[in-house]
């Protein structure tokens, strides 16, 4: 493989951006590509990471679009085996057909199966399923200098628990096994309910989670007061066989063409939409809705992150433990709406106790919260500082997957795992948010 | 059902171009060079919706391999509906100019491998009574350029050779696809910068579908490259001598 000159590869949140050398990697036979002495390599799946954890400025990058071969499908078991540089997406249109579901699916069907796997994305049914890593079986971890290790929990259970949630650095995946689960069909028994505060919205959360496969709460970012934290409380289950909806449009639907020159999502945009949203619907919907829209709602709109603008967009996602998430999830709240801060996606989530397999998985036990915020500079550092002291005081940790700013204390404070990590680390594998969180400064 | 023979099979356009054809539930048969590429890609098309693949390793350079390979293919499913020539190697013009030797390869490889194929190919088509003859040329063909003559004259020659063989086979009802992709951004061009110009691969078998369901004649892909191909085709050659592409 030769090397051309370096291009500009930009992630999904577009703050984190720079000059990459870009390797192909077209079949799992196919050898490491040789690099020069002194670079370093991050494997690259879809780019779906907002920040700079899929980015290594001025090293290399492997892609693995190319990479992206069914190995077996067993519609009898319901077992999958591929490269990892399928799509989710891919793998639906296969599956779902034969009358079968990824275990875990997060909120874009656009990412790679070798992706998933290295930051063990979760889902809306976190608290049933854990996260994308409990049902991996298999997988090949290859090495930059040439080793080719066979993992699974069994065999190699070390390798397996560093190489899920490893950031792409303990090598390249090339193709991984995984269960996956029976489904009657494509639709769900979706249940949506209004809140009038976080009270009330953490509580319907935490009781839904017994009866329900999937819950997912909306929260309006901006209310404050008496109306801190209301919002939709959405959940759901597989409808039976007999279930029929309405079809999302078949083709690609629609999509932003281009950013832009400064970001329609504002404070006043917001404010409409928020309230907007909250008010829509009746205070309780009972609807059956296709599992594309249910659990890929922003998938419609092809690059819908343009709509921020040139300068991009933030996500902060944390994850509170503990007996006193729901205080700290509220001061949290509490200072996004006074800071005026915030958008049409806040989202929160009460993750179960399924232990996460990875040394470096994100989620474990208690409230998750995502926010997407349009880049302002300053103002939102300064923001995102009150927010970190509070995550830092209450034990919680940022995901790396949306990460484009974390201090690096935060990090090595929120992942108590990190020191057993770092045996498995390939010195050749780096990514700019692997040196910036890791500078000792 | 359709049945169809890929030549070239691990190339990036082709593996696309099946993917195509195994979710209409094509039968395929698929033949390149690497035994264990081309398995793999076969289990991937079986999971993805063919009803039938089957494969065999080839490499185009063996002309005596070709007769026999053909015979399978036809036996297999009883019959070919397409046949799709997609093999290639972008060729190294400066060790080209070095090398008589590396030319001539180049030369068998990109040229006249498809002619052997074409000349076999096309008494069982024409014998059966129609189907589809593909062959991906490319924008090259039509102007040789310093930059990659060696690889643009073959295809030049693949290109005329294609046009006189569609007269012939055309009374049989046998279509003869002459394919002239632009810049395909494959896992070749991986480490190249890649500006408006570029086109997936996925682009590039939607549109070699679907020039054989219209049973087209040559195509550009994607179809902007037929006019700008036209205005260099007409810059005349003291002033082309000149420029530097
Ligand atoms: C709209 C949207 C919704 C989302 N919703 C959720 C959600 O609900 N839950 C959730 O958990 N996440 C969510 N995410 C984040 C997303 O799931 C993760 O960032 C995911 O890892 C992206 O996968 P990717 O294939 O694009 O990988 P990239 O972003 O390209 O890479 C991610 C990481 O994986 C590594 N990697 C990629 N391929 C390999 C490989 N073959 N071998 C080893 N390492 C590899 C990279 O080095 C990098 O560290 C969402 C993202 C978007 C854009
Ligand atoms: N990419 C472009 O920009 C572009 C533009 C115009 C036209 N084209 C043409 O499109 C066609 C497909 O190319 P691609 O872009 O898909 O590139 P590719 O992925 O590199 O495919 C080329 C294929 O040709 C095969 N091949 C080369 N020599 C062979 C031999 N002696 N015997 C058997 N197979 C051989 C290769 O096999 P291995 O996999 O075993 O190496 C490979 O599968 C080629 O004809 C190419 O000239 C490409």
């Amino acid at each position: 493989m030769q090397r051309g000159p370096p291009r500009i590869v930009s992630s999904w949140g577009n703050v984190a951006r720079g000059e990459h050398h870009v390797y192909g990697f077209r079949s799992r036979f196919e050898d490491f590509p040789d690099i020069p002495g002194e670079s370093t390599i991050l494997p690259f799946g879809n780019g779906r990471s907002y920040g700079d954890s899929c980015l290594n400025v001025g090293g290399a990058l492997l892609e693995t679009r190319f990479l992206d071969r069914f190995i077996r499908f067993d519609a009898d078991q319901g077992i999958l085996g591929c490269e990892a540089g399928v799509q989710l997406a891919d793998i639906l249109r296969v599956v779902v057909p034969a009358g079968w579901l990824p275990c875990v699916l997060p909120g874009t069907q656009y990412v790679t199966v070798g992706g998933a796997i290295a930051n063990d994305v979760h889902g809306k049914n976190h608290h049933r399923a854990g996260t994308f890593g409990c049902h991996v079986t298999r997988f090949e971890l290859l090495r930059p200098d040439g080793e080719r290790m066979s993992c699974s929990a069994q065999e190699t259970p070390d390798w397996f628990a560093a190489t899920i949630g490893g950031l792409g650095l303990t090598g390249l995946v090339t193709w991984a096994e995984m269960r996956l689960r029976r489904v009657a069909g494509p639709w769900l028994d979706v249940e949506s309910i209004r809140c009038a505060d976080l009270h009330e919205l953490l509580e319907l959360s935490m009781e839904s989670a017994k009866d329900f496969e999937y819950t997912v709460a909306w929260v309006d970012c901006l209310a404050q007061g008496r109306r801190l934290g209301r919002g939709i409380v959405q959940r759901a289950n597989h409808a039976g066989s007999g279930a029929t909806g309405r079809r999302p449009a078949a083709g690609a639907g629609f999509a932003v063409p281009f950013a832009p020159p400064v970001s329609v999502v504002n404070s006043a945009t917001l404010r409409l939409c928020n309230a907007g949203h909250y008010h829509r619907r009746a205070r309780r919907t009972r609807t059956v809705e296709h599992y594309q829209r249910f659990f890929f709602p922003l998938d419609g709109i092809r690059h819908w992150n343009r709509l921020y603008g040139p300068r991009g967009f933030h996500q902060y996602q944390c994850l509170i433990p503990g007996e006193s998430a729901a205080e700290s999830v509220r001061r949290l709240l509490g200072a996004i709406a006074a800071a005026g801060e915030g958008s049409l996606l806040a989202v929160l989530k009460c993750f179960g106790d399924r232990a996460s397999p990875g040394l470096l998985s994100f989620p474990r036990s208690g409230i998750t919260l995502a926010l997407d915020f349009p880049n302002r500079g300053a103002a939102l550092a300064a923001l995102f500082e009150r927010l970190d002291a509070i995550v830092a005081q209450s034990g919680g940790r940022l995901y790396p997957a949306k990460d484009a700013r974390m201090p690096g204390r935060l990090f090595r404070a929120g992942y108590p795992r990190l020191e057993e990590f770092l045996r498995f680390t390939h010195p050749r594998c780096s990514s700019s948010f692997w040196r910036r969180v890791m500078a000792r400064a | 059902m359709t049945r169809a023979l890929i030549i070239g099979a691990t190339s990036a356009i082709a593996e696309a171009t099946a993917r195509g054809l195994a979710r209409r539930g094509a039968a395929l048969y698929l033949v390149g060079r690497n035994a264990q590429r081309v398995a793999a890609i076969a289990a991937d098309l079986r999971t993805r919706g063919a009803s039938q693949v089957e494969q065999e390793a080839m490499d185009v350079n063996d002309f005596a391999a070709h007769e026999a390979m053909l015979d399978r293919a036809m036996r297999a499913a009883g019959g070919l509906d397409i046949v799709l020539i997609a093999h290639g190697t972008l060729s190294d013009q400066q060790a080209c100019e070095e090398s008589v030797q590396l030319t001539m390869h180049e030369l068998s490889t990109n040229a006249l491998s498809v002619v052997a194929l074409c000349t076999r190919i096309a008494p069982r088509l024409s014998a059966q009574g129609g189907g589809t003859l593909a062959v991906i040329s490319s924008v090259a063909a039509d102007r040789g350029r310093r930059s990659n003559y060696v690889y643009g004259s073959a295809k030049a020659l693949v290109s005329a050779y294609l046009s006189g063989l569609r007269q012939r086979l055309s009374p049989a009802g046998v279509q003869v696809l002459t394919i002239k992709p632009g810049f395909v951004d494959t896992p070749m061009t991986a480490a190249f910068a890649k500006g408006p110009l570029w086109a997936s691969p996925q682009r590039i078998a939607a549109g070699i579908l679907s020039a054989i369901d219209k049973r087209r004649d040559v195509v550009y892909l994607p179809g902007f490259w037929r006019p700008v191909m036209w205005i260099i085709r007409m810059i005349p050659e003291r002033i082309f001598k000149r420029v530097a592409l």
